[in-house]
């Protein structure tokens, strides 16, 4: 266990060096055609940190290799559900790295389906003004959580980065189980309002 | 479908985590398949785990790309038929462990109009998840919860201190809250719940009956 860094806050560094259009890009070439090329360079951007995910999720660093190499082989077989308008590539990977996840390590069913797009209205590709609001929106998802103060950020990162519940962030902490979840309900309020005029 | 409660924000953040116990996410995932502005928060709340996930510092991996592993035939839509949302009053995603049928559910009659089905999940999902159907106009008996709660309306309403929940509403409960539930007078209520802890009854003589019942 490793209490306090969950409070390192490591941000602002541009990690995708191929940028988001081009990932959005790589999943409609495997999609389309079954591109080798692009997984590969989907595989080598994406991989080594879905393989630190699993393991800050408790996994050992086989278990969670096996677990990167799953992750980008789910993305292979499911390019074709990806849509630009529910997101980016990066969120799309890595809701499938949480539900295998959930599935493999927890061994639990993984109830909540990947983003889809199926309730939007029919539309062509994503816009280019689609696409900007999508990066806009996730800058500001990224300021808001930076501005978080520690005790809520804390909460928010044992949630997504530990894979822990309510109950059990109460538990590592020490805090009523009615503290964690105001504190989660604070972090919610902060980062929503942080987009509201995006939505 | 005029859905007027939903899940606290904490319950759709551990959601978009994937750290929420099995049969609390359950209750969660039908909600979500039946309510748009549910569907939104998670897409917001996904984008703070790929901020998260995005910050993480990667770790060398030691072996290629499974290229060998992939086929053609394989790339593309395979799961479409998956994400049709609810089929009569089931959602989606409970078909699978419900059948696609509320009148096809085996009740177990556990006391005077309540009747309950045990839904059974891998012995690693954590919490119960149950539906509950009460009939018209029965009250259950006040109670208060050891843990958390989470139940959804899939037929016919409600009514406690907090208001009235008809289908596709979520009521999510912590420790401090007790209620006394009353069935609608007409359709009575079918409900999907989670809980972690057992139900805290008022009453001794409610209390007396909960082993007997088994709620």
């Amino acid at each position: 266990m490793i209490p306090h860094s969950a409070t390192a806050r490591p941000y602002g560094r541009a990690r995708s060096s191929s940028g988001p259009i081009a990932m959005a890009d790589f999943l409609q070439r495997i999609a389309e055609r079954g591109d080798v090329e692009a997984f590969r360079k989907l595989f080598q951007a994406y991989a080594p940190r879905v393989k630190s995910y699993m393991m800050r999720q408790g996994a050992d660093p086989n278990t969670a290799e096996e677990l990167a190499q799953e992750t980008l082989l789910t993305v292979w077989r499911k390019a074709g559900l990806y849509s630009g308008e529910k997101g980016s590539a990066t969120t799309w990977i890595f809701t499938i790295a949480r539900n295998l996840r959930i599935d493999r390590l927890r061994r639990e069913l993984s109830w909540v389906p990947l983003p889809d797009g199926h309730d939007e209205e029919p539309s062509a590709d994503a816009l280019p003004d689609e696409l900007l609001s999508e990066q806009e929106r996730k800058v500001r998802v990224q300021a808001a959580l930076a501005s978080l103060p520690a005790d809520q950020y804390e909460v928010v990162s044992l949630s997504y980065v530990e894979g822990l519940s309510h109950s059990e962030i109460a538990e590592r902490l020490g805090l009523p189980l009615g503290t964690v979840k105001s504190r989660m309900r604070l972090a919610y309020h902060k980062i929503r309002e942080s987009v509201e005029d995006l939505r | 479908m005029k859905i007027n409660h939903h899940p606290g924000p904490e319950s759709l953040l551990s959601c978009s985590a994937g750290s929420m116990p099995g049969a609390f996410a359950a209750v969660m995932a039908a909600h979500i398949s039946l309510c748009p502005c549910c569907r939104k928060d998670l897409g917001m709340l996904d984008q703070v785990g790929t901020a998260l996930f995005d910050a993480l510092e990667p770790t060398t991996v030691t072996r290629p790309a499974p290229i060998i592993g992939l086929r053609a035939d394989e790339a593309g839509p395979d799961e479409l038929a998956l994400l049709e949302s609810a089929r009569g009053d089931v959602p989606a995603p409970l078909a699978a462990v419900i059948g696609n049928s509320l009148d096809s559910i085996a009740w177990r009659r556990v006391g005077p109009g309540v009747w309950q089905h045990q839904i059974e999940l891998a012995e690693s999902n954590r919490g119960e998840l149950r539906l509950i159907k009460v009939a018209a106009g029965q009250a259950l008996p006040e109670h208060g919860h050891n843990g958390s709660e989470i139940t959804l309306v899939l037929r016919g309403s409600y009514r406690d201190a907090t208001g009235e929940y008809r289908a596709g509403d979520v009521a999510d409960l912590c420790d401090e809250n007790e209620h006394s539930p009353i069935a609608d007078p007409v359709e009575g209520c079918i409900c999907l719940i989670a809980t972690d802890g057992r139900l805290k009854f008022k009453s001794r003589i409610a209390r007396m009956v909960q082993p007997l019942i088994g709620l």
